[in-house]
């Protein structure tokens, strides 16, 4: 294989990893806390569809990525005030917010479906990306892949470093005894909800303003899901949510260039190839009962009630 | 009192919804009460509108049967997509294979080929949850995405029409199904088929599935308690995955009818993801959370969603209002429904009816 093809696929894979790498954090930092949110998908499009919009209305990157991370962050607000203030139940609420988002998205979007915009264009940092392949693979891309280097940093370092990480995770593995202790359980919860949406709104608004500059109705295309997926895959740890983004990425950068190489398979047969790989590596780890249950946050998925104690 | 509650929170989560949906309309300019008075008169006004109300709700109450009895087994089904997709494509597969054979036969067989392809697709989610521990509501979604992909590729090989070859057009599409395989219209010049008597008897036979038979006893056990259900004797492994069957199977047949019960009688693709199903088994879910998880309640729940869908394409064609907005109605209804079991369990609770009704569960399935 050529050496330039090679860094190139990797270049791109980090690129195409980097809607999961926002989604998955938001969502491993909410699911810390002890809350699912199934609603990934639908936050990713909202956050999407509004970046894509502020994007065509003010050219701003700034205004259209904060745009996109305040519509994910208003999707997970209606989710955490059915879940944490009325206690419904997280599954269906998450499901419920998925579908909301579809179409509210599919709604807001459809005066845009045939604008395309310029894209963002690459950052080269000086001196550094004149290293030869380091330079290629880690200075060479936009900003928003910079910079969700810096939330892995920030979320690995906040989550064990700080103790507001130590006091979420405690929440998120016994929120009773958070409780005891003093801590607003409720009140945490719904700041790492409300983070976990912004971030989604986040890779979606990545997805429409930088990855691929235009808007598709359901552009997301199941990346929502497969970031769920990663937190899994990663046994809630930030650094393998971050080896599995660009490894899901790298899948779907591989399946253009197979066909490069002359290897004959259909694109269809290609195309289901990431998906499978999830469900392979699902089996690989949850297979032992015990991985999860050491990994998973105890309280996941639960709902709290804060007056049964 | 509880049957009427039961009855009338639904139905707020309905009202609340079409109240922001009026919103939206004025929004957009339009009317409201024109705009609704268009969308459900359309949908429910004439015999014509019912009948292809009813058409439309075929597979939303069907799929949505399937999730009751996954989510009453604690099961999340999410992979409706996928299990129509793979019920579509064995029976489509069946009535290729044996154009010649007579209606009597060909429509039972293609049908069962439906629930079986439907079944299979369900079971390998449900066997993974139950022997390997995986999340059913990942892998069902990673398996819609390889369904849909699969059907594009034999759509687009094996199974393409040989004409779309000849002529070049290559649109992905089989060719033109027996004719014996045609579902049977019940009204003459419209578009009510068979397919809608198929949907209701399975719905009642779910109802019976689930509190007549000692399988549904079972599957409810399991999703009720699995520790005390396993004490029991009950295998909880070989109930996921029946229940995930089940509601596969009842997704296959829902894809079955969408091919025999389709005006072009071809099974046909777009390439995306939702060309063939319509959202079916996403709207399902919907349809059956507003039931109450109740097969017999989905019955009026798929009407009401299929009316809907019939209505927002009337609205789209009076008031250019985009039907998009419908799908956000639809997520809207869930997210108050969802919402609603709170009042419904704080009514309850101070009416002193601890008494749980046994064909009544929390909405999802998930029990702390």
């Amino acid at each position: 294989m050529d050496f330039d093809i090679f860094i190139h696929i990797l270049v791109a894979a980090i690129a195409a990893g980097t809607p999961f790498v926002y989604a998955a954090l938001g969502e491993l930092v909410t699911e810390k806390s002890g809350v699912l949110n199934l609603g990934v998908e639908g936050m990713m499009l909202v956050g999407a569809i509004s970046g894509f919009i502020a994007m065509t209305k003010t050219g701003s990157l700034l205004v259209a990525v904060l745009c996109g991370m305040s519509a994910g962050a208003l999707m997970a607000c209606i989710f955490a005030v059915l879940t944490l203030t009325l206690m419904a139940n997280q599954v269906a609420s998450g499901l419920a917010l998925t579908i909301f988002g579809v179409g509210l998205s599919a709604f807001l979007g459809l005066k845009y479906t045939s604008i395309a915009l310029p894209g963002v264009k690459e950052l080269h940092i000086p001196v550094l990306s004149d290293i030869p392949v380091i330079g290629q693979l880690l200075f060479s891309h936009d900003i928003l892949i910079y910079s969700s280097f810096v939330l892995f940093a920030a979320v690995s370092w906040f989550l064990y470093k700080t103790k507001a990480g130590l006091i979420l995770r405690g929440i998120g593995e016994a929120p009773k005894s958070a409780h005891a202790l003093g801590y607003n359980v409720i009140k945490i919860r719904y700041l790492a909800v409300l983070f976990g949406g912004a971030m989604a709104g986040l890779g979606g608004a990545y997805l429409s303003v930088a990855y691929t500059p235009m808007w598709v109705e359901g552009m997301v295309a199941g990346r929502g899901w497969v970031s769920l997926a990663l937190v899994v895959f990663a046994t809630w740890r930030p650094a393998r949510v971050m080896a599995g983004a660009y490894l899901f990425g790298g899948i779907t950068i591989a399946q253009f260039h197979v066909q490069g190489f002359g290897i004959e398979i259909p694109s269809q047969l290609l195309s289901m190839l990431p998906y499978i790989a999830t469900i392979v590596v699902l089996v690989l780890i949850s297979r032992d009962q015990n991985t999860i249950r050491l990994n998973s946050p105890a309280s996941l998925g639960i709902t709290y009630h804060p007056d049964n104690q | 009192m509880k049957s009427f509650i039961s009855l009338i929170i639904p139905l707020c989560a309905v009202l609340l919804a079409l109240m922001i949906g009026a919103i939206m309309l004025l929004s957009l300019g339009a009317n409201p009460i024109s705009g609704y008075v268009t969308m459900f008169g359309a949908a429910f006004g004439s015999l014509e509108g019912f009948s292809e109300t009813a058409v439309k709700s075929i597979p939303l109450l069907l799929v949505g049967v399937g999730i009751c009895i996954a989510f009453r087994a604690n099961v999340i089904n999410i992979g409706g997509e996928g299990q129509m997709v793979m019920g579509a494509l064995l029976a489509t597969a069946v009535a290729l294979a044996f154009p010649g054979l007579p209606s009597l036969m060909l429509i039972p067989m293609v049908l069962i080929a439906g629930a079986v392809g439907g079944a299979f697709w369900g079971s390998i989610a449900g066997a993974l949850k139950a022997y390997f521990n995986v999340s059913e509501i990942l892998s069902t979604i990673m398996l819609n995405i390889v369904a849909v992909q699969f059907m594009n590729f034999l759509l687009r090989g094996f199974m393409i029409d040989p004409a779309e070859v000849a002529r070049g057009t290559g649109i992905p599409q089989t060719m033109r199904l027996s004719e014996n395989a045609d579902l049977p219209i019940l009204l003459e010049g419209m578009r009510m088929h068979l397919g809608v008597v198929v949907a209701l008897l399975v719905a009642v036979g779910a109802y019976f599935l689930l509190w007549r038979t000692a399988m549904g006893y079972r599957l409810r056990a399991v999703g009720y308690n699995p520790d005390a259900s396993r004490y029991a004797g009950i295998s909880v492994p070989k109930n996921v995955t029946s229940a995930l069957a089940f509601s596969g199977a009842m997704a296959g047949i829902a894809g079955a009818i969408l091919v025999f019960g389709s005006e072009s009688h071809r099974m046909v693709t777009d390439g995306g993801s939702t060309g063939f199903t319509g959202s079916a088994g996403f709207n399902g879910i919907v349809v059956a959370l507003l039931a109450g998880l109740h097969p017999i309640w989905s019955i009026p729940s798929a009407l009401l969603f299929g009316g809907m869908l019939v209505g927002a394409n009337a609205l789209q064609r009076a008031a250019q209002v985009p039907s998009a907005l419908i799908i956000a109605l639809n997520g809207l209804i869930v997210v108050f429904v969802v919402s609603s079991e709170y009042f419904k369990q704080r009514f309850l609770e101070s009416g002193r009816v601890d008494i749980v009704d046994e064909e009544d569960t929390p909405a999802g399935g998930s029990h702390e």
